[in-house]
């Protein structure tokens, strides 16, 4: 099979990871030798008519699998077309990209093929190539198989930036139902362990006198849980994000909707993705991580442990929680400003410190950087007092028309 | 009293700096200040500034010196007079003035900035290299279009990833070329001296086209990110409107796909030959 062809077939199937970020990590560069650099930022270098991005090579090494996982196109029993990649075709091909600026680096993941240590250990070869042959000082994330023998993943480790596990779903359960060869407690065993290799790696590093510690993904790991592909409501996914967060320490959860895919298992319904729901569970994941919103807070803005699609979790959470309202911005502490709707992280730091030179305005919001109609409804100013807070009408004046939402929102398909 | 200065070149922050230093020591007023480019100002009567009658000492805020270095880089005319008023103000009677966003010429300066920033981020994002052969072996070379005056300042970032390569940028206005020592800063060129497609640009495109999943399209926040005014540049845009336009028939087809019968010979780990159903790796 030609390189184009299997090129095809394997981005075809890696396509439904939703990562693809090329962030955290130790800065380098090839000045002293080697190919690339890393920033620490990340690059997206291309965006595709599905609003992702493209920052990584994200390929499988093989779609060949003994897994049959119903969510998935690379199941054993789909009718998918199979390919597998040689180590040296996805060295050539990450280097060739490289080389054009068309890429930050790899993303490689793999089917189950023969055994988990076998499956890593094809993997391993492949990031090894790379750094030792090649100089590569690009950035490469490795998908862990959770089986797979603790001194392949050190190997994995020493060469990845991040390392992943997808937890696939956020109820074991499910996971049981729809993946049987799946396990919720292994995976998470290996989400631990992967924890502990990462923090004791930056500790040695921290400590190290003389020779440098081996490193072992130095930034970090993540997973992925699919949204719609079982009955959990948000509140069980948000839970399990939250709980991934605190014991693992994971940089990102990332959500993704379930998306029809080709050759789709009867236990899945032919459904459109979930997009907005998607995206809403974003929203709440940073309101918990940079917004001080604890779990419970953030559902409280929608009903029985969903969000509210029509809003952005926190202006639902601002509209339940009215008292909490105005807030003015030229005396409230930094988390009372958190949750005004429309203000972030940066518009923020930034009231705080014009405060400082005197009174701020409504005429002074835009240079601030905050969207007026989505935040004013919520603040006093010395020349402003909200009018509509009490009244009925808020929630309808806050429906979003805004140039945002309108890119965000999906060009809905009517095909189901 | 009207000064009129003329600066070299038009992201040129040494120049504009050695000349804001006169003036300001010579304590002359942004109002009275009329800043022109060679080639662009009044001619005959550009020059250097008055000589102070009394140099005035006048100490500068490093966080002044880091806004102007990038806000010189954006290309609106009245970015050195910006910055000029900025610095009357912050060496005279409002030190702490760059610490208030909301003020207006702060504000506007830090926009000015972050579309700088902006503009850089996106040359190291979209710019692509085509390899070529040439008598002293493989050159990347690559075209770019810039909004404002970045060139030089984002040669390092390409410097530092691809020291080891030999690469020529190509832009309008610049164009930069690394022969692994130093980077060599030149005329600007047209987008007919890049080079034809090479071998890896039909596989990247193959890629682009196949990483995209058509059953979930958001064009609007891949727009959102990647302008229009990009895609002409990329090779990887061409393949847009063919992606938009079979997507509804591609989801057709899933539809009726779905619940077919499965394989009839499952992927299943054979007890006996381990690789029975594996595509062997040398397909």
């Amino acid at each position: 099979m030609e390189i184009g062809r299997k090129l095809e077939i394997l981005a075809d199937a890696a396509k439904y990871d939703a990562s693809c970020a090329s962030s955290g990590g130790t800065r380098r560069d090839s000045r002293s030798g080697g190919l690339g650099s890393t920033t620490g930022s990340g690059i997206c270098h291309a965006y595709t008519p599905d609003g992702r991005c493209i920052s990584l090579l994200k390929i499988l090494l093989t779609n060949a699998c003994q897994f049959d996982c119903a969510y998935c196109v690379n199941r054993a029993s789909s009718n998918t077309p199979r390919a597998r990649f040689t180590v040296a075709e996805v060295v050539e091909l990450t280097l060739g990209f490289y080389r054009r600026n068309a890429i930050e680096g790899l993303f490689l993941s793999s089917g189950i093929i023969r055994s988990p240590d076998y499956t890593m250990e094809q993997m391993v070869r492949v990031a090894r190539a790379l750094r030792e042959d090649h100089g590569f000082r690009g950035y490469i994330h490795l998908k862990t198989i959770p089986d797979a023998a603790p001194e392949l993943v050190a190997d994995a480790g020493r060469h990845a930036d991040r390392l992943s596990i997808n937890v696939e779903l956020p109820l074991a359960a499910s996971l049981k139902r729809l993946a049987p060869e799946k396990d919720a407690a292994r995976i998470e065993g290996a989400m631990a362990a992967l924890g502990e290799g990462i923090a004791a790696a930056r500790d040695a590093a921290r400590t190290a006198r003389r020779a440098r510690p081996p490193r072992f993904a130095p930034a970090g790991q993540s997973t992925q849980m699919i949204v719609g592909a079982d009955a959990a409501d948000d509140a069980a996914i948000l839970g399990t994000a939250t709980r991934l967060y605190g014991t693992h320490r994971l940089k990102r959860v990332y959500y993704s909707a379930y998306s029809p895919i080709p050759h789709a298992s009867t236990m899945l319904p032919p459904i459109a993705p979930p997009l907005v729901r998607e995206h809403r569970l974003y929203q709440a994941d940073w309101l918990l991580r940079f917004y001080g919103f604890a779990a419970d807070e953030v559902l409280a803005g929608g009903a029985d442990g969903m969000l509210d699609l029509a809003f952005d979790p926190k202006t639902a959470w601002a509209l339940k929680h009215r008292a909490h309202f105005p807030v003015d911005p030229n005396r409230a502490p930094r988390e009372v400003l958190l949750r005004v709707p429309g203000l972030g992280v940066k518009s923020v730091e930034r009231i705080l410190a014009a405060r400082r030179h005197g009174p701020i305005r409504a005429g002074d919001l835009a240079r601030l950087g905050v969207p007026i109609g989505r935040a004013l409804p919520f603040l006093v100013l010395p020349d402003h007092r909200p009018r509509a807070l009490e009244g009925a009408h808020l929630r309808a004046a806050l429906l979003p028309g805004t140039a945002f939402a309108q890119a965000a929102a999906p060009a809905q398909l009517s095909l189901f | 009293m009207q000064v009129a200065v003329v600066l070299p070149g038009p992201a040129d922050f040494e120049a504009w700096r050695r000349t804001a230093r006169g003036l300001r020591a010579a304590e002359v007023p942004p109002e009275q200040v009329a800043w022109h480019l060679a080639g662009e100002g009044p001619g005959l009567f550009g020059g250097d500034p008055p000589a102070p009658a009394r140099a005035t000492q006048f100490a500068v805020p490093r966080a002044f010196m880091a806004l102007a270095e990038t806000v010189i880089r954006h290309n609106h005319p009245e970015r050195f007079a910006l910055l000029y008023a900025l610095l009357w103000r912050v060496t005279g009677d409002a030190p702490t003035l760059l610490d208030n966003p909301a003020e207006p010429l702060v504000a506007r300066a830090r926009a000015m900035a972050s579309a700088v920033r902006r503009d850089a981020h996106k040359m190291h994002a979209f710019l692509r290299f085509r390899a070529v052969e040439t008598p002293d072996g493989v050159r990347h070379i690559a075209w770019f279009e810039p909004d404002h005056h970045i060139e030089r300042a984002e040669a390092g970032f390409f410097v530092r990833r691809f020291a080891q390569l030999r690469w020529t940028i190509v832009t309008p206005r610049v164009t930069l070329v690394w022969d692994g020592q130093t980077v060599q800063a030149g005329p600007g060129g047209r987008k007919s001296d890049l080079p034809p497609e090479d071998a890896m640009e039909p596989l990247w495109r193959a890629y682009y086209v196949a990483i995209c999943n058509p059953a979930r399209l958001k064009p609007g926040a891949m727009r959102a990110e990647m302008p229009r005014k990009y895609w002409r540049n990329l090779p990887e845009t061409a393949e847009i409107p063919r992606l938009m336009a079979e997507a509804p028939a591609r989801l057709r087809r899933m539809a009726e796909e779905a619940g077919a019968a499965p394989r009839h010979t499952p992927q299943r780990r054979p007890s006996a030959h381990p690789r029975a159903n594996e595509p062997p790796p040398e397909a």
